[in-house]
């Protein structure tokens, strides 16, 4: 099943895929310009994976890993589909990351990989924008490059795992302005999702609604004010963010 | 919102949270109850904001992998199963190591702050409390792996949010701990590179804080280590002070079905 997370006519609903747009939880179907689309779910905790396809890594000239390059995430990054992200006037390469995100179903501690998947609920397209001007050497990534406001847009829909016939084997695409730019395979993850879980929750609990974004493949590019990113992934929809200029913010 | 009177705290077992004044905080305190954490948005953590940090990383910073002193705030999440209160009981993960007590102002964020002035950054703030901003001692701060600072219990809040009207100076607190009631560690929250205000306008510049969110004013450089068996008591100024021991790994292990 696909539920995305819409505001409408001044409360939120749950709201499903119709072939006329959305159709929302209380059986209204509208467009899907007339509802306003919030992130699917509720986040809890946001882990996020540097470097976690070869040839992404290779792309950043990156190494061999001890472990895997895990950071965090704030709940203030977390933007809807047909969300708006803004760029700085003053930087030279913003870009968009197509990550396959996957949400935690159930309390995780000391979970084995042979057991790891049934602590997973769902999925959902998540593009995650980084900021290179900012990159700063100190508890990398810092979080004025990972961590802004509306950098990390979720939906439009939590696709149930059930649903996923073979998480390894899923297409990540990202199209700016209509021209593809970044493809990958979730076969080519340099940690697979089992790993991850079962490497996280060594070390502390996961919980439902956890997200853990698994990393992003090779093709990026910068992004301009204006510009159109859309995030596509085999089974769970297509993701639409635009980018915006500091005036469109206020700042002059 | 998040919004206080006087001295917020949250006694184990109780369904919701208590705001009292300083007396009857102390008095319950005193009866040896154990908190819950005070608080329930996302908790950011500072580092390398007291000066003393920056001077004994020195040359370092201008060479690989730092390459040039930190422009923006060093900052990193706390998640939420890293929530404590008073009196927890903290595992070390590993006995040789042990666990850093990053005694840390908590600044509680009253009112959606973004691109605040620092003029008035102080306005956003309900009130203060303590953090005892834990982790696995780890000498580089390049790239440090999250195990260090995101396991199970290592951010203690508490044991009560204090109104920031009871602080007028934050920027001028003392900052003790205690291991086993013996030598103290001392620090001051007046030698932060930036204040409470400046820390508030430069991270508000790009990300938002919500009502209920705590970042904290960073930890102090030379921080002591605890190992099992350890019981620390925090205290920065006049707040009720926070108290956390370490135990061992033992008891809570075990593989999940």
């Amino acid at each position: 099943m696909m539920r995305g997370r819409v505001a409408y006519a001044g409360a939120i609903h749950e709201a499903y895929p119709d072939t006329n747009g959305v159709r929302l939880a209380d059986g209204r179907v509208r467009g899907e310009h007339e509802v306003v689309w919030l992130a699917p779910i509720e986040v809890g905790t946001i882990f996020a994976l540097g470097l976690n396809y070869a040839e992404h890594a290779k792309e950043l000239q990156f190494g061999k890993q001890e472990e895997p390059l895990v950071f965090l995430k704030g709940p203030g990054t977390v933007l809807g589909h047909r969300g708006v992200t803004r760029r700085p006037v003053d930087v030279t390469f913003m870009h968009y990351e197509c990550e396959l995100a996957v949400v935690i179903g159930q309390t995780a501690r000391n979970v084995t990989r042979e057991n790891a998947m049934q602590h997973v609920a769902g999925y959902m397209i998540a593009n995650d924008y980084a900021i290179r001007d900012y990159l700063e050497n100190y508890y990398r990534p810092n979080l004025r490059v990972k961590n802004r406001d509306g950098g990390t847009v979720l939906g439009p829909w939590f696709v149930d795992a059930a649903d996923i016939g073979d998480v390894t084997q899923l297409e990540l695409r990202t199209f700016v302005n209509g021209t593809r730019q970044q493809h990958g395979n979730t076969r080519d993850l340099v940690t697979d999702i089992p790993a991850l879980i079962e490497y996280l929750s060594s070390f502390m609990t996961l919980a439902p609604g956890d997200v853990i974004l698994t990393g992003t493949p090779e093709g990026i590019v910068n992004v301009n004010a204006g510009d159109e990113v859309v995030c596509e992934i085999d089974g769970l929809g297509r993701l639409v963010n635009t980018i915006a200029s500091d005036a469109d913010f206020g700042r002059a | 919102m998040f919004a206080l009177a006087d001295h917020l705290l949250h006694p184990e077992g109780e369904a919701l949270p208590r705001d009292v004044d300083a007396s009857s905080a102390a008095a319950l305190l005193a009866r040896g109850m154990a908190c819950r954490a005070p608080v329930s948005g996302a908790v950011y953590g500072t580092l390398l904001n007291d000066r003393a940090a920056l001077a004994a990383l020195g040359d370092a910073m201008h060479a690989a992998p730092y390459k040039a002193p930190p422009k923006a705030p060093v900052l990193y999440l706390k998640p939420r199963n890293t929530l404590a209160g008073h009196r927890a009981r903290v595992v070390v993960p590993d006995n040789a190591l042990g666990v850093e007590i990053g005694a840390s102002l908590g600044i509680v964020i009253g009112r959606t702050a973004t691109r605040v002035g620092v003029e008035q950054a102080l306005h956003y703030i309900a009130g203060y409390t303590l953090v005892a901003d834990l982790s696995v001692p780890h000498a580089s701060v390049y790239r440090p792996s999250v195990r260090f600072r995101a396991r199970d219990g290592f951010c203690v809040v508490g044991p009560a949010v204090v109104a920031a009207r009871h602080i007028p100076a934050p920027d001028d607190l003392q900052i003790e701990v205690s291991l086993n009631g013996g030598a103290t560690f001392s620090a001051s929250t007046a030698s932060s590179v930036r204040n409470v205000a400046q820390l508030l306008t430069d991270v508000t510049d790009f990300m938002t804080l919500g009502a209920g969110d705590v970042i904290t004013l960073g930890v102090p450089h030379g921080s002591p280590v605890a190992h099992i068996g350890d019981s620390a008591t925090l205290s920065i100024g006049a707040m009720p002070p926070l108290t956390v021991s370490f135990v061992g790994a033992e008891e809570q292990e075990g593989e999940q079905p």
